[in-house]
Formats: structure tokens, C-alpha cells, sequence
């Protein structure tokens, strides 16, 4: 009963997204006003379609209806409840009605928020959220329905969920991932509305600024999560390895943060308008191209979720679609957008764009390296392009992009007097090279790329502070200062230094951890960077849906016992997949990480062991909390509220071509 | 005449992207050159085609009885097999979850002077019924008929 209920939601909700794709457009162009209020209420039903749909497959998993196919594929009587839920997006079908619901979510964020925009503009936004949401729909209902039936001869119980799946980290990266992904959807029909009306000015873009920051900030925690639970969940303890599925999430993420930085030019200073528009149409467009990358069984990873060609298909046309409607409308319409660029060498639109320059640059960069190896294959050649090229020239770009981070934020739009600049940037300067020398000084062994990364680090940091000082300077006391600042400003400031906290991250954990791969029986010990590791028992275990060996290690430093901890190697029942289970301690300065590998004789005492002791690698994720927590700061800003609909007047719009 | 003061802006803004693009192409191309690597079968390998000083990546399936643990380390020696040819492959780290005799693995590695492959790291199929497309890939070129209807893929990246 569910499963045809949620079914034929989603194809109501198919409907729906046509009404909405067609009626409301069409209603803008004939001056129909009714059908041009049809927008709002279907936007209303489908996300409470799409809603209860969603919790119709959900409820399935609860009940274990296993003639449900994804169901009886993904789920077991055995599985915990709560991974009965998160196993609803735990594969494609699921997944992609989970993707269709978050997008029919920022719908109606758009169409509930939106009432100020102007009638016919709010109308087209929507119409064009609509077309996005019915290529979504119908790939859902066409290539990978979540509600197929095993019927008549369903099966007793399932196949179980993934064990890689049962985790906590795997119940939220999705959505929030998707958050970022579709988010990106919201500025690109903006954009396409723009280049319909020929219309895109400084209004335009603060109405467009707080959605892409909001979807940056979703990004950043999804593609975050992420890397988190590689670390932990795949058993050997790395944060980041330019898999291509990992790169199709990067990728929007890059561009994303383009296009934030230069709709910040657009709503301040009515500048880099085509080039704002272009940055919008590409973000979401590289979103698709990662949706393709990963659902269409072209690589080969944690990630691909199958290899149907017709899935494929599909989205490439699609991905052809948008990309080409894009295109078309940007070529005929953006020279009606056009403007001067009126700034001087040394302003904070010239490092603007100077940041633009390098964070496209380092999109290509990424773009170049996944897609390679599938230009390469259909030219007959078989080859991979992994970590060496990108750890090879994607730190280019970032230096040169830190560098100017730490001057950037402080100059003035249009023209900056430098010469009083100049001395505080030297005092800085200086001060971040001496610190970061004492700081690897003090880790022990130098290292070039540690030193230039810290004092970056540094840099970007102490020149936010004085960024601070210099907006407060004429209030007095602390609270004073605080309430002075606008929020866009503390939220930048937060940001630049969430990034800075995962670059040094980066650099300490590249450059100061210890890994060992061992052999290791019980009762013997190993000291690795200060610490021993004494393993000191196996021993079988039982539990719901798994059994496990597990084996146990003291930790000892400086002679005196500080934990015990217990790595485990499972057997899942339902699908015999072996999993690996590490056991982590952290701290802020280091992780201790032991991960088992196999047994090396009969009775479980022998085994293969990868110990780490790694070095200051919750930065890393800290720093991205830190940037989205920027990102929401900014979204709180008081100017993105209050938008009146009277600021777009025709008066006001800039049109110079 | 001299040119306004705009157009000279322009002017220098255009040189700028193009020079600025011109690194981006140079570095990307020439770091890929350097730094991708190559897909060896093991008929290839045999016929001299693997590179000698660089990395590349091997594929096929792990020869029946020829796994030899080391007592005292996590050195593994087996070889690697199209049906055809054979690599002598060592190994000294953690094998994935599923490295078994008689399946598809696929290694990233170097030769040295004797000619044996030393992995730096060794991805293993991890679904019974699935083989990675390079080791289908491999058994095809060495003529084995390969049914590539297969399950869907689940593997696991062993790092680097």
C-alpha cells in the first residue's frame, strides 16, 4: 500500500515539476497573472508530495517491506533502526528521491522567502527551479524507481545495507551534500531569469548572494563529513585522495567560492556582471557533470553506485540540455549585461578578481585531472591520474591565493591608498614568517612546505584581526566594537580563517604523522612517535548483525598506561562482507589510529596492524566547520533582509552596452 | 595618439588572462605528462612495454598457489596473471579485506632491476561477483572471452 502510494507521488510530483516548468513561464510572456500565480502552490505540492513519498519509502524500511526491491537490496530484519532510515538514501534510487526532495525543499525556500522579488521574476525563478526538478523527477521515475517491486517471488529477508553504510557520519553527508549540490540550482536560475530579462544588476545579486552561501556552506560541511568518515570508516586512515567522486564534489565547491567572491563584486559595486553569470551557470553545471561522474558508472570507486549505461544517458542529456540552454542564453543575452570595470591596480575589486582568476584556474585544474583519464579511455589509451599530479600543481594556485588573502579583505572598493597599508602588512608579514619558523622549529624536522603553509596560516590571521581592528577603530570598548561589525564581515573574517586552520591541517598531517604497517602477535609491543602499542588481547565477539574478532592494545607514554583501545575486524551476516573497524583516539594535536588488516594464523593472535600516530588532523574538518560557520554568519546579515521589491525599478537597473 | 586610459586597462587586463592561462595549460600538461600513469597488462609487461622508471598500474588476476607470506614481516610475494603472462608481484604492506588467490586485483607500483613489480599499493575486488574493468580489460587483450554484465562494482581504494 506505501509503495504504491509513494509511487504515485512521484509521478504526481512529475506533473507537478511540468506545470511548474511550463505554466508559470508561459502566464510571464502573455501577461496571464493567474497563471503566473500558479507558481507558489505548485511548489507547495511538490515538496509535500516529494515529502511524503520520501517518508513512504522510509516507512517501508521500517516495516522491512522487502517486496519493495531497493528495500529488500538495502536493508535486513537485522539492521538497527536506525540505519534502516539513513539506508533509505543508501543507494541510488534512494539517494536520488532523497536529492529531488532536498531541491523541492530549496523550492520552496525560494518561493517562501522570495516574496519581495518582483511578480514576474519570482514566477520565472520558480519555472526554471521547475524544469531543473523535472529533469531530476524523471530521471527518478524512468531509470531508477525507488518503489519497484520484487513481486509475486519477493524474498525472505534482504540483502543487508552496505556494512561501509551503517555509520553516523553516512546518515548526514548525503543530505548536506546534496544541500550544497542542488543548492547551487537556486543561483543558476537566477542567473537563467537574468539573462531572460536582460536584466542583472547589484540587486539581482544580493538576492542571489545569501542562497549560493548558504549552499557553499552546505557544501563545504557535506564534502567535510566526507572526508571524516574515509578516515575513520574505510580503515586506513586517510582524509582525502582525489578519487574522482571525491573531485566531482570539490569541483562545484571550487567554482562555488568563485562565484561568492564575485557576486560579492556585483552587489557591491555593480561590476563582473557577466562574469558572475557565467560563474552561476558553471557551479550548478559541474554539479551535474559530478551527479554524471558518480551515477553514471563511469569510475570505478567507493562511490559508484551502478553500472546502468542508460542511467548514464540520461543525465549526460540532461547535463547537455541545461549546459546548451545555458549557453545559448549566455551568448544572445549577456551583452545586454555588460559593464565598464572601473578600478585601480591595488583595490579590493582588482584581488577580487585576481581570487576569481585562481580559483578557476584550480577548478580546471581538478576538471583536468578526473576527466583525463575518460578522455584517455575513449581514445583507446588506459591510464589514472591520481594524487601525484594534483599534489603536484593544485598547491600553486592556493599559495598565490592565501598570499593575497591576507591583503585583499583590507583595501577599499575601487582605489586603496596603500602607503598607509604598507608598514602594518610588513609588521605582519614579518611576524608570521618568525612565529611559523618557531612553530616547525619547535615540531622538530623543517620542512619548506610547512613553513610557507604556517605562515600563510598566520598571515590570513593576523591580518583578519587587524581587518577587525581598522572596522572598530572609532568605537570604544569591546561590546561597542562587536555590535559595530556587520555580520557579512565577522562571517568573511570566520571563514578566511576556518580556511587557513584546514590548510595548516593539511600541512601538519602531510608532513608530521607516523604510519606503520606491521605484523604483530599478542603480547608484543612497537613504539611509534613516542608511543608504545602493546597488544595484549583477541578475542571473538557476537552482536546483532555482525560477530567480529576484536584485539585489544594498551597504549603507553612515557611509561605510564593512557587507554586501551580496540580495533575489531567484523564479518556482517547478511551479506559476509568483511569490514574493518578502526580504533581511533583523538585529541586536537594527534590522532592515535589502529586499524587491523588480516589474521596471520589460525587462532586469531597473529595480525597484520596499521598503526598512525597522526599528527593534528582534526584541523582539517575544524577548519571547515569553521568556513560554513562563516557562511551562515554571513547569511544572517541584516542587508539580505528587508530586500524591497521597489529596489528594482527600471530607474536603478544599470544598462550599459 | 595615446590610448585611453580604459582601453589600456583592457588591454593589459586581456595580456593578463592570456599569460595567466597559458601557465594554468603549460603546468596542467606538463604535470600530467609527468605524473599519470599508465595501465600495463601482463602480455604487455612481457613484451618489455612498462615504463622503467616510473610508476604505472598492473591488473589481473592473482595466480592460483603462488602466494608466499613472509614468516617474520608483511613482505607477500604472488604473482599476477592474464592467463597469458605473469608479474612477480611483492608487497610489504596491509593486503585489502578480499586479496585472494584466483581474483582480480589491480596494483600501482614500480619495477626494479630484477625486473619483479614492488606495489605501493594493491586494490582487490570486493563483491564476489565483481571484477574491476581493468582486470576484464587485461583478460580480453590476452584473448579470454570476459562476460562484462556483471554486478554492480563496491571497491575499495587501499591509499596510495
Amino acid at each position: 500500500m506505501h509503495a504504491e502510494f509513494g509511487n504515485y507521488l512521484i509521478v504526481l510530483a512529475f506533473f507537478v515539476t511540468m506545470a511548474l516548468a511550463v505554466f508559470p513561464m508561459l502566464g510571464t510572456f502573455t501577461n496571464n497573472m493567474s497563471l503566473v500565480g500558479t507558481a507558489k502552490p505548485l511548489t507547495i505540492i511538490l515538496f509535500v508530495s516529494l515529502l511524503i513519498s520520501f517518508s513512504c519509502l522510509a516507512y517501508g524500511f521500517l516495516v522491512d517491506d522487502f517486496t519493495i526491491a531497493y528495500v529488500a537490496n538495502n536493508s535486513n530484519s537485522l539492521l538497527p533502526d536506525r540505519y534502516k532510515f539513513s539506508a533509505v538514501w543508501g543507494a541510488h534510487e534512494g539517494s536520488l528521491l532523497l536529492w529531488v526532495l532536498i531541491l523541492s525543499g530549496w523550492v520552496l525556500a525560494v518561493a517562501l522567502l522570495g516574496k519581495n522579488l518582483p511578480k514576474l521574476s519570482y514566477a520565472r525563478i520558480l519555472s526554471v527551479l521547475g524544469m531543473i526538478s523535472c529533469g531530476f523527477v524523471s530521471f527518478m521515475l524512468f531509470t531508477s524507481n525507488p518503489f519497484e517491486r520484487t513481486l509475486p517471488f519477493f524474498p525472505i529477508d534482504g540483502a543487508d545495507l552496505n556494512p561501509l553504510l551503517q555509520d553516523f557520519g553516512l546518515i548526514i553527508h548525503p543530505p548536506l551534500l546534496y544541500m550544497g549540490y542542488v543548492g547551487f540550482a537556486v543561483s543558476f536560475a537566477f542567473a537563467i531569469t537574468a539573462l531572460i530579462e536582460g536584466e542583472w544588476n547589484a540587486t539581482w545579486a544580493r538576492w542571489t548572494r545569501p542562497w549560493t552561501i548558504a549552499a557553499w556552506a552546505s557544501l563545504t560541511l557535506g564534502i567535510m563529513l566526507g572526508s571524516w568518515w574515509a578516515y575513520y570508516e574505510l580503515g586506513w586512515g586517510g582524509w582525502w585522495f582525489w578519487d574522482p567522486s571525491e573531485n566531482a564534489s570539490f569541483l562545484p565547491w571550487l567554482s562555488g567560492t568563485a562565484l561568492m567572491h564575485s557576486l560579492a563584486v556585483t552587489d557591491k559595486r555593480n561590476s563582473f556582471k557577466g562574469w558572475t553569470l557565467a560563474l552561476s551557470l558553471a557551479t550548478f553545471s559541474l554539479s551535474l557533470l559530478g551527479m554524471f561522474l558518480i551515477r553514471s558508472g563511469v569510475l570505478t570507486s567507493v562511490h559508484s553506485f551502478a553500472s546502468d549505461p542508460e542511467r548514464g544517458r540520461f543525465i549526460l542529456i540532461f547535463l547537455a540540455i541545461v549546459v546548451g540552454a545555458a549557453l545559448i542564453l549566455f551568448l544572445f543575452r549577456s551583452g545586454k549585461v555588460k559593464t565598464k570595470a572601473n578600478f585601480s591596480e591595488l583595490s579590493k575589486d582588482m584581488f577580487l578578481l585576481l581570487n576569481n582568476i585562481l580559483f578557476v584556474s584550480a577548478t580546471f585544474i581538478v576538471l583536468f585531472g578526473t576527466l583525463y583519464p575518460l578522455l584517455a579511455e575513449a581514445l583507446g589509451k588506459k591510464l589514472s591520474v591520481g594524487a601525484p599530479y594534483f599534489n603536484a600543481i593544485f598547491p600553486i594556485p592556493m599559495v598565490v591565493i592565501f598570499a593575497l588573502l591576507g591583503v585583499g579583505p583590507l583595501l577599499n572598493w575601487k582605489k586603496h591608498n596603500f602607503s598607509k597599508l604598507k608598514m602594518p602588512l610588513l609588521k605582519i608579514a614579518i611576524v608570521s614568517l618568525v612565529l611559523s619558523l618557531l612553530a616547525v622549529w619547535s615540531l622538530g624536522e623543517f620542512f619548506w612546505w610547512v613553513f610557507i603553509g604556517l605562515a600563510l596560516s598566520l598571515w590570513v590571521t593576523i591580518s583578519g584581526f587587524y581587518g577587525v581592528s581598522l572596522a572598530t577603530r572609532f568605537k570604544k570598548g569591546i561590546y561597542a566594537k562587536i555590535k559595530s561589525l556587520n555580520r557579512s564581515f565577522i562571517g568573511m573574517t570566520v571563514a578566511h580563517i576556518g580556511a587557513v586552520v584546514t590548510l595548516a591541517g593539511i600541512l601538519l598531517t602531510s608532513f608530521y604523522s607516523v604510519e606503520r604497517d606491521l605484523r604483530m602477535a599478542v603480547g608484543e609491543s612497537q613504539e611509534i612517535a613516542g608511543y608504545t602499542f602493546s597488544m595484549t588481547k583477541s578475542e571473538d565477539i557476537q552482536k546483532e548483525n555482525y560477530q567480529a574478532t576484536r584485539v585489544s592494545f594498551d597504549v603507553y607514554q612515557d611509561g605510564s598506561k593512557i587507554l586501551t583501545m580496540k580495533p575489531e575486524k567484523r564479518l556482517y551476516l547478511a551479506s559476509g562482507q568483511i569490514m574493518t573497524e578502526a580504533d581511533i583516539d583523538f585529541t586536537l594535536s594527534r590522532d592515535l589510529y589502529i586499524a587491523l588488516g588480516e589474521a596471520l594464523d589460525r587462532q586469531g593472535n597473529v595480525w597484520s596492524v596499521r598503526i598512525y600516530v597522526k599528527a593534528f588532523i582534526r584541523l582539517i574538518w575544524l577548519g571547515a566547520i569553521i568556513m560554513a560557520l562563516g557562511g551562515i554568519f554571513s547569511i544572517l546579515d541584516k542587508r539580505y533582509r528587508n530586500l524591497r521589491a521597489e529596489k528594482v525599478t527600471p530607474s536603478q537597473v544599470t544598462k550599459t552596452s | 595618439m595615446p590610448m585611453k586610459p580604459h582601453r589600456k586597462k583592457r588591454l593589459l587586463a586581456v595580456l593578463a588572462s592570456v599569460v595567466g592561462v597559458a601557465i594554468v595549460v603549460t603546468l596542467v600538461l606538463y604535470a600530467s605528462e609527468q605524473k599519470m600513469n599508465l595501465f600495463i597488462t601482463p602480455t604487455e609487461f612481457q613484451a618489455g612495454d612498462a615504463p622503467k622508471d616510473r610508476t604505472f598500474r598492473i591488473g589481473g588476476l592473482v595466480k592460483e598457489g603462488s602466494v608466499v607470506r613472509s614468516e617474520t614481516s608483511l613482505r607477500t610475494e604472488f604473482i599476477v596473471t592474464d592467463k597469458v603472462a605473469d608479474i612477480t608481484v611483492v608487497y610489504d604492506k596491509i593486503m585489502p579485506d578480499l586479496f585472494r588467490e584466483g581474483q582480480g586485483i589491480v596494483a600501482m607500483g614500480k619495477i626494479n632491476e630484477e625486473g619483479i613489480f614492488i606495489a605501493s599499493s594493491v586494490l582487490a575486488k570486493h563483491d564476489e561477483e565483481y571484477k574491476a574493468p581493468e582486470v576484464l580489460d587485461a583478460l580480453e587483450r590476452a584473448g579470454h572471452p570476459v562476460d562484462r554484465s556483471e554486478k554492480k562494482p563496491k571497491y575499495i581504494d587501499q591509499g596510495q
